[in-house]
């Protein structure tokens, strides 16, 4: 079945039964593969892509219900996003495979809140797990990007 | 981390070679004959090495790239390896980048393990003479190049950020000089640094190349790798360990549109479809009978009990299993009289639980193999190839990329998930790519976990406070069942931490022995390996005794330290106790708990703040103290310690995989709680000076945390924590 879904700004057209969830469509339709496949059941947030500026979890998500909606992705970030640059800096991924969904979620946190507190940290990534345990500077680059706190790393 | 084949025999070197040709025996295609085991390993492999040896390719640019032999999959070795031949080189570090080797067992053979494959820690540590090595051989044939063509003395010739240059003011760039100085013979025993003159080694300039690719969502892994013509396979598994296919009804299967064949395989029955979500749905609308006369069904909480019973000295011991000792002297039934001390642990299964879910792509057809894959330990998945399609293993192309975690999962012996992609690009044939895309569940279910293990001891206390004998009883898994080393005496990594252990040195009388029963859930190494289970019987019961004996417990361990000779880890421990301010009181609310742990050569002190929250631990602060020889990269070094960390935490606090009548309880991570960011410590860093070689840094950060944490919550309640994880499931 074909449907036009709106990703990262431009029409898209997919052949895909109705069900299939965003992120299969992203990842083998479209290329997309930035956004990762880690649960399958909106448990671990790899797949976290963002509708109509919301973080959502692109596995559990079928096609259907995201007609007419803004589909944003990492690969909309341009890779100069304040948030990307702070990532770098501080040498926050260690295996990676997670951090496309971390930076999605920390980009709509700080479009809706750009002064987030701890605890605002705690609930906007507390949906993305890292098993390579990179929390700590996940926390201190979205500070950093927030222009939070001064946390210089070489 | 995590990920070695021979952890103990790999760290002393001794076994190299009975390993070597057990792979090779293992490998089935060839026969060990006249010529060396590597080289049969290797028969069958290209080899395009350039003028600067296997590890280094400069470009006409000048652009320097470094060949690694060890996957990256977090642990930054990239940027260690790196920075050993930049240095050496005086390479401009803003300009070199890195490149994952092929599978080529004589080019890029893991001195330690004396095979291609990334694991105990080693990673650094087998590659500090080679690339060092490479880097100043290089550097020379520049050197000789530019006072060949200026005509002046070599001995006067610089080289800086990738600049030749002279006294006189000439200069060329690595990529002016190329032609000349790849026609230079390099130096056999190239003249090293005086380590007192490194600039970048050792400097938080050592940063880490991949960090812009994964913060893109441009780095690739094997989930990504879409080839054209390819298939996506999933595979319908058996419920339970060791039963098989009995019978299969794909006729459903096949009506989902975008299914495009469903095969049987040893391991179950594979729907290949046109992507994924086809391959998904095929799989649930498949109809599978399994033959499980042969399957495991065992039930944990009666294992638990069981070893717990074998451990007391109860019950009948399975055929074929025997208690066998370490580290023990003296007789223990003999040690002078005192007070004893006896506890016991409790420790479960646990799942690697990598954020990428097991997955390989492969390519089979008329002489030809190829996988592309993160392939922690390519002479093992060249070898288990080899035998599926008939070919040399060396003629086995593996191009590895980037993984999504391993944390020791990739690498073992079976080479379970690509020889099951393997069998099904076989039977596709044509060369096609065939992609296997395992979900979580298939990954979590697996099996290959960290065997659930009990520890008993008994302690005889002296006047003095101090042990005057120890009696421990591990029983555990091994971790070298299918290995291709014969079994000669006691598996060290289910011992290992315990056996070595400064407390058992410093105690006059030891009776330590392991029992190591055998059923049919695949285990294997586990970020740390035997230490996963040994540091925390040691530093909870040595904490425990501490406080019996009314000593402070950094003074007790130094006690112990002394009397053991332990210097690095008197080292270690003082440094974090002076960083965490030990003689000082906790912030208002918090207690501290200590623990330290040596292995993969390095030794590591945490301190850990914890409070009760809703009767649930709670971790703060972690100050953690590394002595791991040379810092290559210490910005690297204290990522690894937050990540062993958070690992070791998360499995401390949460991780527990059950079986009940065989089947795993656990599916994803509803049921298997991991760390989440709110739950993460702030952790602190600090690294004990050392001239000594580079050992391992993946690794031993992350077995401390758990006695750090069960020590603290001792101080807050003075009980014992008998049993993981800590945090109990509702």
């Amino acid at each position: 079945m074909a449907m036009t879904l709106d990703v990262n700004g431009k029409p898209m057209t997919v052949n895909a039964a109705p069900d299939t969830p965003l992120l299969w469509v992203l990842r083998d339709e479209l290329g997309l593969t930035g956004s990762k496949f880690g649960c399958g059941v909106g448990q671990c947030g790899a797949c976290t892509v963002l509708a109509d500026g919301q973080p959502i979890r692109s596995c559990s998500m079928p096609i259907e219900g995201l007609g007419g909606m803004k589909i944003t992705t990492i690969e909309s970030l341009g890779g100069t996003h304040p948030l990307q640059e702070a990532w770098v800096k501080h040498d926050v991924p260690q295996c990676g495979y997670c951090q496309s969904g971390q930076l999605m979620s920390a980009a709509a946190l700080l479009a809706a809140n750009p002064k987030p507190t701890d605890a605002d940290i705690d609930a906007a990534m507390d949906g993305n797990i890292c098993r390579c345990g990179t929390y700590q500077r996940i926390r201190a680059a979205i500070k950093d990007a927030a222009g939070l706190a001064a946390a210089p790393k070489a | 981390m995590n990920k070695r084949i021979a952890p103990e025999a790999a760290r002393k070197g001794a076994t190299r070679r009975d390993l070597v040709i057990g792979a090779t025996v293992v490998g089935g295609a060839l026969a060990v004959g006249a010529c060396s085991p590597l080289d049969l390993l290797g028969i069958g492999a290209k080899s395009d090495v350039g003028a600067f040896g296997p590890f280094i390719k400069i470009a006409p640019d000048g652009a320097v790239t470094v060949i690694s032999k060890h996957i990256e999959f977090g642990q930054g070795n990239h940027a260690g390896l790196a920075a050993i031949v930049a240095e050496e080189l005086d390479a401009d570090w803003a300009k070199v980048t890195v490149e994952q080797a092929p599978a080529n067992v004589k080019l890029y053979a893991n001195k330690t393990a004396g095979i291609q494959l990334t694991g105990g820690s080693t990673a650094i540590a087998n590659s500090w003479n080679q690339l060092r090595q490479a880097g100043a051989a290089a550097r020379a044939m520049f050197v000789q190049a530019a006072a060949t063509k200026w005509g002046v003395p070599a001995g006067e010739i610089t080289v800086k950020d990738g600049v030749v240059g002279h006294a006189t003011g000439k200069s060329a760039g690595f990529g002016e000089l190329i032609a000349d100085a790849a026609k230079v013979e390099p130096p056999k025993e190239p003249k090293l640094k005086d380590p007192k003159t490194f600039t970048l080694i050792g400097t938080d300039r050592v940063r880490r190349k991949d960090s812009r690719a994964k913060s893109t969502g441009q780095a690739t892994f094997t989930q990504d790798v879409h080839k054209p013509n390819m298939l996506t396979a999933m595979v319908a598994h058996a419920p339970k360990f060791g039963a098989t296919v009995s019978s299969f009804d794909a006729t459903e299967a096949k009506k989902v549109q975008g299914v495009v064949d469903v095969i049987q395989i040893p391991t179950g029955v594979a729907v290949l479809a046109e992507n994924t979500y086809a391959a998904k749905k095929g799989r649930e609308a498949l109809k599978v009978q399994w033959d499980e006369a042969k399957a495991e069904r065992l039930s944990t909480d009666k294992l638990a009990t069981t070893y717990a019973e074998w451990a007391a000295g109860k019950g009948t011991l399975p055929e074929k299993t025997a208690w066998q000792g370490f580290d023990s002297k003296g007789d223990f039934a003999k040690a002078p009289q005192g007070e004893v001390f006896e506890t016991t642990y409790d420790f479960p299964y646990l799942a690697h639980a990598s954020m990428e879910p097991m997955n390989c792509v492969a390519e089979v057809g008329a002489g030809k193999a190829k996988l592309t894959f993160g392939s922690q330990a390519p002479t093992l998945d060249q070898l288990n190839t080899a035998k599926i399609v008939g070919m040399l293993p060396g003629a086995v192309e593996i191009e590895t990329l980037f993984a999504g975690g391993s944390f020791g999962r990739r690498a073992n012996f079976q080479s379970d998930y690509v020889t099951e992609c393997v069998h099904i690009a076989k039977k596709v044939g044509k060369g096609r790519p065939v992609k296997l895309v395992w979900t979580r569940e298939d990954d979590m279910q697996a099996g290959y976990f960290r065997p659930l293990t009990h520890h008993n001891i008994r302690v005889v206390i002296g006047q003095d406070g101090f042990p005057v004998a120890w009696k421990h009883r591990i029983v555990t898994q091994s971790l070298m069942k299918g290995s291709p080393m014969p079994a000669k005496g006691l598996d060290e990594t289910t011992v290992e931490g315990a056996k070595g252990s400064p407390y058992l040195k410093a105690t006059p009388i030891v009776d330590a022995q392991a029992l190591l029963p055998d059923n049919g859930v695949p285990v294997l190494w586990w970020r740390s390996v035997g230490a996963t289970h040994t540091a925390f019987a040691m530093e909870h019961t040595i904490d425990q005794l501490a406080r019996k004996a009314g000593k402070d417990p950094v003074e007790y361990r130094l006690a112990l330290y002394e009397k053991a000779g332990a210097t690095r880890h008197i080292g270690a421990l003082k440094l974090a106790a002076e960083k965490a301010g030990w003689t000082t009181p906790a912030p208002a609310g918090w207690s501290r708990g200590v623990a330290v742990h040596e292995s993969f050569g390095s030794v590591v002190a945490q301190i850990a703040e914890v409070q009760l929250v809703d009767g649930q631990p709670k971790v703060g602060r972690v100050v953690t103290a590394v002595d791991c020889g040379v810092a290559i990269a210490p910005d690297q070094i204290a990522s690894q310690m937050e990540g062993g960390i958070c690992y070791g935490l998360s499995a401390a606090l949460f991780g527990k995989v059950t079986l009940k009548d065989g089947v795993v309880e656990q599916t994803n991570f509803d049921t298997y709680r991991v760390l989440r960011n709110s739950e993460a410590p702030r952790v602190e860093t600090y690294i004990v000076p050392s001239a000594n070689p580079p050992s391992g840094i993946g690794e031993p950060g992350t077995p401390v945390i758990g006695p750090a944490v069960a020590n603290a919550l001792l101080a807050i309640t003075g009980q014992p924590s008998l049993s993981q994880p800590l945090v109990k499931a509702v």
